[in-house]
């Protein structure tokens, strides 16, 4: 299973962060994602720049309306996620605890969708299904046909 | 509904409930037992690699890991899981060697000494982690202790997953379909094996080196392919163990990383099991490469394949069997249909992948490349070599892909009897439906 761990920081968290010495921040940070990566779970992950330089889309109203960020009432900001391999919630929650965050900063941890969440009977699963099979025909078709124009 | 079906629907639905999140309704024993498999599903091979270290012997290690475990379950659910819940269980387990030393009074100096360290730290003891300077090379060579060819390659698995997995006896029995007693017994014969053969503690001597490293990737390419391959068993659990085998090669890699195989081996998995998500029909069955719906595949894992390939080819040291096959795959992978694929470079690939690791099923392979790449009459020749050699007599990708060959060609009649004949030959119903449709139109 694949589980995100999305980092949220209040403005404290944030203001606090900022006064740390920055080589040690990246020390911690950089040997955490070691201990993923040797561990053989890291999938994926990114850090965000400045919530400053965001911007928000709100689809209260249609159309939907683009205002500057940061986000208006959120007192936490998304700053970064991690994309993790587990076996469990667990073994999730325990990696999540490991990770050199401080006050003011928290850690959601949410398994990613796989294909089987999904009901195999919905409408618009039967739909993709259909449009593979009549690809499949097309490609198996067009190779056949290739095939054959190439024969020797 | 009978008792079966409600097993059957009470399976997966049943195992779904961790994926559902930490649930707080839980018993503290569950929970703490919950707690204590993620933490050894983490630690595992650490704790047990420091503990061999300690005490000398893989298979004692194990078992005071296990009892470690055990002191764990009981303590756990009133303290709450330590800070540092892997160094706990690692000084616990020291602290029972040494009480096993003191009872049959072998307590000499070396151990005294030991024992006055462990002691002194007190309750700082268990915050100790480890040292960073030594605990890879004692993975590693868990690693290559656990795949020692004095084991049987059902032993290494299990002891793999055991140990260096941190899976338990009853998840490994689940991925390959057997009791929980049998892999026990497994485990335990094979720490016996180990101690019998006084294996020691190392990784292996250069000339051994290469053979001792081939070994290893094997039983984790023969753990993902357990996953992989359609089997009976529910779907879940057996995604489950490939992506364990790849998260154990993803660990292999780091710990070699001087290792074009074990990188590549990696790209394999990562761009097979990228696959994953098109490889079934909705009744079950497989579904060809070649009939996959490309877009159901994992782009980012692809992505990550094509990593791991470049790290590997990056060692320059050239690419072995994993490596060429993991090209294969790559091209696959790189390509938006299969008429779009490179088929000739495809080719390429088979006949070195031949040479380094001859097998009548890359040859047929092989064939099905170049008749994509220049045409069916070509490899119509490999095929009927490969026919008359008989060494594939009784599989149904034979007449399978003669039949395709000849029809191509305009040979109608000896096309309908090999695609009848491979119809009659295979087990998989979808296919069997596809051939004889596909001879019916002729």
């Amino acid at each position: 299973m694949k589980y995100m761990l999305i980092m949220r920081s209040n403005d404290a968290a944030v203001e606090a962060y900022e006064q740390l010495d920055f080589n040690e921040v990246i020390a911690a940070m950089g040997a955490y994602n070691e201990s993923l990566i040797k561990a053989g779970v890291l999938l994926g992950g990114e850090g965000l720049t400045d919530a400053k330089e965001g911007f928000v889309v709100d689809f209260d109203t249609t159309p939907p309306v683009v205002t500057d960020g940061p986000y208006g009432e959120t007192k936490e900001l998304f700053n970064g996620f991690w994309i993790i391999q587990a076996s469990s919630a667990e073994e999730a929650a325990e990696w999540a605890k490991r990770c050199p965050l401080g006050p003011g900063s928290k850690l959601e941890v949410r398994r990613v969708t796989e294909l089987e969440d999904f009901p195999q009977d919905n409408e618009w699963i039967q739909k993709e299904a259909g449009w593979r099979e009549d690809s499949d025909a097309a490609i198996k078709a067009s190779a056949a046909a290739a095939a054959e124009r190439r024969a020797d | 509904m009978g008792a079966t079906d409600a097993a059957g629907a009470a399976g997966p639905a049943g195992e779904a409930g961790p994926a559902a999140g930490v649930d707080a309704s839980r018993t503290a024993a569950e929970r703490a037992r919950r707690a204590v498999a993620a933490v050894w599903r983490i630690e595992s091979a650490r704790i047990v690699a420091t503990l061999t270290r300690f005490v000398g012997d893989i298979g004692q290690a194990e078992d005071l890991a296990q009892e470690a475990l055990v002191e764990a379950l009981r303590q756990w659910p009133a303290e709450g899981v330590p800070n540092n819940p892997g160094a706990w269980l690692t000084a616990v387990a020291k602290r029972r060697a040494i009480d096993g030393w003191r009872r049959r009074e072998r307590l000499d100096e070396r151990y005294a000494a030991m024992a006055r360290d462990l002691e002194q730290g007190g309750a700082a003891a268990s915050d100790v982690f480890w040292d960073p300077d030594t605990i890879d090379d004692d993975v590693l060579r868990l690693i290559f202790v656990s795949c020692h060819p004095v084991l049987s390659r059902e032993a290494q698995i299990a002891l793999t997953l055991r140990i260096v997995g941190g899976l338990s006896s009853d998840e490994i029995a689940r991925a390959f379909l057997v009791p929980t007693a049998t892999i026990q017994q497994r485990i335990v014969r094979a720490k016996k094996t180990l101690a019998a053969a006084n294996v020691p503690f190392e990784v292996p001597e250069p000339n051994e080196y290469p053979a001792r490293l081939a070994s290893v990737l094997q039983v984790l390419y023969l753990v993902f392919n357990e996953g992989y391959l359609p089997a009976s068993g529910s779907e879940w659990v057996r995604a489950d163990v490939s992506n364990e085998a790849l998260r154990l090669a993803r660990v292999v890699a780091g710990l070699m990383p001087r290792e074009p195989e074990a990188w590549s081996l990696v790209a394999l998995m990562e761009f097979t099991a990228a696959r994953f998500p098109a490889r079934t029909a909705p009744d079950g069955s497989a579904i060809p490469l070649d009939e996959q719906d490309r877009t159901r595949w994992d782009r980012a894992q692809l992505g990550r394949g094509r990593a791991a390939l470049a790290k590997a080819d990056g060692i320059g040291r050239g690419r072995a069997a994993y490596g060429l096959q993991a090209a294969i795959a790559e091209q696959h992978a790189i390509a938006p249909s299969v008429d779009e694929t490179d088929w000739a470079h495809i080719v390429v690939l088979y006949e070195a992948l031949g040479r380094i690791a001859p097998s009548p099923v890359v040859d047929l392979n092989r064939a099905v490349a170049i008749a994509m790449s220049t045409g069916p009459a070509s490899a119509l020749l490999v095929v009927d070599e490969l026919a008359a050699a008989g060494r594939l007599a009784g599989y149904a990708g034979l007449p399978a892909v003669r039949g395709e060959l000849l029809s191509r060609l305009g040979r109608t009649d000896e096309a309908r009897v090999e695609l009848e004949l491979a119809a009659r030959m295979t087990g998989n119903e979808r296919e069997r439906d596809s051939l004889l449709a596909k001879a019916a139109r002729l």
